[in-house]
């Protein structure tokens, strides 16, 4: 038999896993925990470890055994589950920690890093249910290790919720305060979302969607670093053909995430859900969004021309990624959170990258203005209007946007915060001084927009 | 346990010298393992061989041909990667 693939090919795959830092970022198990509602909030969540723990028993063996037989890493193994605002509420109880902390004993049970879902969809509207756990969050998250949380606060069917908007800026500064010993890190594990989307492999904003089967595998790829490598490769061609060849690379690493979500999905017996195909950075240099943006031609990211150099960034990356997946869905672009990505810690210790250019990158990218940390005397209204603005990015333009920005207790303009691992460690940025409040306190509910007449 | 295509990739990667072939396809023929291609190169300097297995008439799992295999290639100062042929074929076959 012939061998069927070049040895140039083999070894580029190779050089993708050696040099380039190529992984698939995570596997995620999503679990419908609609059946394990009860009004008794111990026997509920005695339910939902019973239920977490059964489905997803075998799910890290499976992922290091896809990862050992292909040769290709598979960073993390997660859990999302069904919003908990939704499960929870037939409990009589007042708040929802308990739930928090039986998802944290069932994520650490079966070995998995993160479990999503300690969250509430309320972009038209809470229920008793929805605000219960909103006012539970700062709790749980400081309580648990491994919960991670997210709010929809608006949706461009919806409008945005913006009762919900000024509640969850107190809730961000409380989460802070609970976790100040930690830099804040409770509002590392908390998004809040516009248009969220309900298959979304990647945390902190995982949950299993209402409309998803009883339970599925959706995997995240990354791959900032390939990508990269392809754009310095090709210093002088124009845009277009850069274009193209980010296109057929994204196609290429695409491939592998279908190849282990398929796999995986057979392993466990669940159904394929999709791909994400986002570019998601680790701290690590070489695997940065902004050093694919500067490698493009900019001096430094942030400056003048970075909104247009990740516009044609994350739409190639679309474009090659949904050719090669029968099924794309989650976030699917490119991220930029600040905290993750050295080159965009550089950007912004040089002053060159500063909030404001940030949410204008936000409206080409995937997701929004995450792993932002500011100053820790930031009052709960700017971070209320830092939210509302960025959801009127997704509701006008018909896509998902985020807030995850953590108010880090005791710091200031010039400080820094080490979150470690992942997460990395991010300069404090400065929010502008004038109030918001008196916007943020009128509160009531920003209309839905109209959907023709779109200049 | 891999659906229609049971074969596995080898890439070996290092200093050239004498006896790599050797002590690769010692380990193979010990296991079972029936080679169906050997392509080997000098890249860069770099001795590169890249072998198409057949895993079926394997007497281990694949993970465990993996480990033995790197162990070999430990004591012959070589990288060896050991990959399900599939990898190859998603990433650039359609």
């Amino acid at each position: 038999m012939p061998l069927q693939i070049s040895p140039s090919e083999i070894l580029e795959t190779i050089r993708m896993v050696d040099n380039e830092n190529f992984d698939i970022r995570t596997i995620t198990l999503g679990i419908s925990l609609l059946d394990c509602a009860h009004d008794d909030i111990a026997e509920a969540s005695r339910r939902i470890f019973e239920k977490i723990v059964r489905k997803s028993a075998t799910l890290v063996a499976t992922g290091e055994a896809i990862s050992d037989e292909y040769g290709i890493p598979v960073i993390n193994k997660r859990i999302s589950v069904s919003p908990i605002s939704m499960v929870g509420a037939s409990c009589k109880s007042g708040n929802y920690v308990e739930l928090a902390l039986a998802m944290d004993r069932a994520a650490k049970e079966v070995g998995v890093n993160f479990i999503g879902g300690f969250s509430a969809l309320v972009q038209k509207g809470m229920t008793e249910s929805d605000l219960k756990l909103i006012n539970s969050i700062p709790e749980a998250l400081a309580s648990t290790e491994r919960v991670c949380s997210s709010v929809n606060v608006a949706s461009t069917k919806a409008g945005i919720n913006m009762d919900a908007v000024a509640l969850l800026g107190r809730i961000i500064k409380k989460t802070a305060e609970l976790t100040a010993d930690r830099g804040g890190l409770g509002c590392a594990k908390l998004v809040v979302f516009c248009n969220a989307p309900e298959d979304n492999p990647f945390m902190a904003g995982a949950f299993h969607g209402p409309g998803e089967p009883e339970a599925v595998v959706n995997v995240g790829i990354s791959g900032p670093g390939v990508v990269l490598n392809v754009v310095k490769k090709n210093p002088n061609i124009p845009l277009g053909q850069l274009a193209d060849r980010i296109k057929r690379t994204t196609f290429k690493i695409t491939r592998m995430g279908e190849l282990v979500g398929r796999e995986a999905a057979r392993r466990l017996d669940v159904p394929f859900g999709i791909i994400d195909l986002s570019l998601a950075p680790t701290p690590a240099w070489g695997d940065s969004v902004a050093e694919i943006l500067e490698g493009m031609g900019l001096e430094r990211c942030g400056t003048h021309g970075t909104t247009a150099a990740l516009a044609m960034l994350n739409d190639a990356v679309k474009k090659g990624g949904a050719m090669a997946t029968s099924y794309v869905g989650g976030l699917t672009g490119a991220f930029i959170p600040v905290s993750e990505d050295a080159g965009m810690i550089r950007a912004v210790e040089e002053g060159t990258l500063c909030l404001d250019k940030l949410e204008a990158m936000t409206c080409v990218c995937s997701v929004g203005l995450d792993m932002i940390a500011v100053p820790g005397d930031t009052p709960a209204s700017t971070l209320s209007a830092i939210i509302a603005d960025e959801a009127a990015i997704g509701m006008i333009n018909r896509k998902t946007t985020a807030v995850r920005i953590i108010p880090v207790p005791g710091k200031d303009v010039g400080d820094e915060v080490e979150f470690g691992g992942l997460l990395g460690r991010a300069p404090i940025m400065p929010v502008h001084k004038e109030s918001a409040a008196a916007f943020v306190a009128r509160g009531g509910r920003i209309p839905a927009p109209i959907q023709s007449m779109t200049n | 346990m891999f659906g229609e295509h049971s074969r596995a990739v080898i890439t070996v990667i290092g200093k050239d010298q004498v006896g790599i072939i050797a002590g690769i396809t010692t380990v193979l023929a010990a296991r079972g393992v029936n080679i169906l291609d050997i392509n080997q190169t000098i890249l860069d300097t770099f001795f590169t061989m890249i072998t198409v297995v057949d895993l079926e008439g394997c007497s281990i799992s694949l993970p465990e041909l993996k480990r033995e295999l790197e162990k070999k290639g430990q004591e012959l100062g070589v990288d060896v990667r050991t990959q399900h042929e599939d990898v190859f074929n998603y990433m650039h076959r359609i």
